[in-house]
């Protein structure tokens, strides 16, 4: 009971971190059809920079959150202008092409100003044991827990109630029709990928807090892809759910049945998934009625 | 209000779609734009609202003013925000967006946010079916209730000039009537200069205050409904009606499947 009460919480921990780093893929996904192969290579550049300013530079990390958000959305706003802007009008799969460039591209920059070594991150998160149910995990955990459900929630608010958001998802849904009704589809581009970056970013910090900064974040960044498969690709509930089912089962595989076999389980899934619901669980099935 | 003088607008760098065409849009007026499929009908109102761009067109000469300004080529968003507002062919509503948010999305533009509520009611005054739909969503609404949704997402920007293409399209001829009757109301109630495109010709005359007939990338008639009424061509093409009054019936529906390019 125990053990299973502390695999729960490690893997709603995962989850909901995976939920933040897929958040900003669907979002790309939804409101331009381009698969962001470099959402990872976010992640792991938001983990550097929260590093960067926190660790290097001794920033209270309140602050050093805040500014890490900032250069996010500005890599977000430069990627989409000087990345994927010349490309529109380009076949899809060029564009996703561009994105695994970006991807090499960003984790080059990465190691050419930390260097591959792992280093280890000084937890600025408290962390300190929590005995919850008989069970003990860090605090850090749990307000992992609870930072990644805010920002979901905040999103949430955002693409329901605000002029963006609902712009947002009108963008995602007809361009054409959105460009008539004086929308930039530009300007959303733009709000698409600084917010998918920003949320990389703060989910690569609260990983990198647990668990240190290296280049194997990307491979964290990684499991978006199942978490996107099996919430579907452009379902904004889709990926919160996902990312909370990969990752309980993720720890669930390496508690009960073997560390090793933890790391193959999600690719398991996708797999799976593609072969009886490629849209995913909550994917947007076409509308048909014209 | 709106004139348009000499257009030309090619498509792709070589296709002449609209060659020379002229019109001119009084305030306060429904002006109604007749043509058979393919005429450019709906290449001119994307002319005026911005929309070729996407599309790879382009207007190549004449000029388009509208108050005094030039709008020709400029970008969707500006000429949205001089008060110009396009209900675009085959209704167009977002789909996944609920009856709701398509109004907030077609306020978009407008800087008075503290209004909106009120005129959402307005929509829901000309639209009472859209009201008791409010929370559902878009794609699941009947072709006639898109079609008022769409109108009523253009009010929401308070347009000046409303340009409506094809709102007849695929409806049943009732509901017609009652979309023309409201666009109508819409017309003398909000003081929003209409543009009207259709191929209905008999209910566009009973609505309009003036009309232009077009063929083939250029305007090869217009006049007072009345006097059009009378035109031989007109009663004959238009109306369907030969001199022995048997009806001719022609709707066609089609539909382009675009590439997406209105970012370049
Ligand atoms: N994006 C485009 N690229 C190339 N040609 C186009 C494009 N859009 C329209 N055309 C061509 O321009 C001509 C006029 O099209 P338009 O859509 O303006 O006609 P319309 O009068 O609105 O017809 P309908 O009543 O069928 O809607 C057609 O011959 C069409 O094939
Ligand atoms: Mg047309």
């Amino acid at each position: 009971m125990e053990l299973f009460i502390q695999l729960t919480l490690t893997g709603l921990t995962n989850g909901a971190i995976l939920s933040l780093a897929a958040l900003g893929f669907v979002l790309i996904y939804k409101s331009s059809d381009v698969i962001n192969f470099a959402q990872g290579e976010f992640l792991l550049v938001g983990a550097y920079i929260t590093y960067a300013l926190i660790v290097q530079f001794g920033l209270a990390w309140p602050l050093g959150m805040a500014l890490t958000l900032a250069a996010a959305v500005g890599v977000g706003v430069l990627v989409e202008r000087f990345v994927l802007r010349p490309m529109i009008g380009e076949p899809i799969i060029s564009v996703i092409m561009v994105t695994i460039g970006l991807s090499s591209l960003l984790r080059a920059i990465v190691s050419t100003i930390w260097g591959t070594l792992p280093r280890s991150f000084p937890a600025f998160i408290p962390s300190q044991p929590v005995r919850i149910l008989g069970a003990t995990v860090g605090a850090d955990r749990l307000w992992a827990i609870a930072i990644a459900v805010i920002m979901l929630g905040l999103f949430t608010v955002f693409f329901r109630r605000s002029r963006e958001g609902i712009a947002m998802r009108a963008v995602a849904d007809d361009q054409q029709a959105a460009l008539s009704m004086g929308i930039s589809v530009k300007k959303i581009f733009a709000w698409a990928w600084s917010i998918a970056a920003a949320t990389a970013a703060i989910a690569g910090a609260l990983v990198a807090n647990i668990v240190g900064v290296s280049g194997e974040l990307s491979g964290f960044g990684l499991h978006v892809f199942p978490v996107v498969i099996l919430g579907g690709l452009d379902s904004i509930p889709g990926a919160i759910i996902g990312g909370v089912i990969i990752g309980l089962l993720q720890t669930y595989t390496g508690g009960y049945i073997g560390q090793g076999l933890n790391q193959v389980i999600p690719f398991v899934v996708l797999i799976l998934i593609l072969m009886i619901r490629p849209y995913g669980l909550f994917g947007q099935e076409i509308i048909e009625r014209v | 209000m709106l004139s348009l003088n000499n257009v030309e607008v090619i498509y792709n760098d070589v296709i002449l779609v609209l060659k020379g065409m002229s019109m001119e849009v009084p305030q306060g007026k429904i002006v109604g734009l007749l043509g058979s499929n393919g005429a450019g009908k709906s290449t001119t109102l994307k002319a005026i609202s911005g929309l070729l761009k996407p599309e790879n067109g382009e207007v190549t000469d004449g000029n388009i003013q509208f108050d005094g300004q030039e709008i020709h080529n400029r970008d969707a968003a500006d000429i949205v925000r001089l008060g110009i507002m396009q209900v675009m062919e085959g209704r167009r509503v977002f789909e996944h967006l609920t009856v709701e948010e398509n109004l907030a999305a077609g306020g978009y533009t407008r800087r008075d946010s503290s209004n909106l509520g009120r005129d959402v009611e307005m929509v829901y005054d000309y639209f009472p079916r859209l009201k008791e739909r409010r929370r559902q969503t878009a794609g699941y609404l009947s072709g006639g209730e898109q079609q008022m949704l769409a109108i009523g997402r253009a009010l929401m920007a308070r347009p000046k000039l409303m340009m409506l293409d094809e709102p007849s399209l695929g409806l049943a001829p009732l509901l017609v009537r009652e979309i023309f009757n409201i666009i109508k109301r819409i017309n003398q109630e909000q003081g929003a200069t209409i543009l009207l495109v259709e191929q209905n010709a008999n209910l566009t005359l009973s609505v309009a205050d003036y009309a232009y007939i077009m063929e083939n990338g250029r305007i090869v008639l217009d006049g007072y409904p009345e006097d059009l009424r009378q035109n031989a061509d007109v009663r004959e093409f238009y109306l369907g009606l030969t001199e022995v009054g048997q009806r001719k019936s022609y709707r066609d529906v089609k539909h382009y499947k675009r590439r997406k390019r209105w970012l370049s």
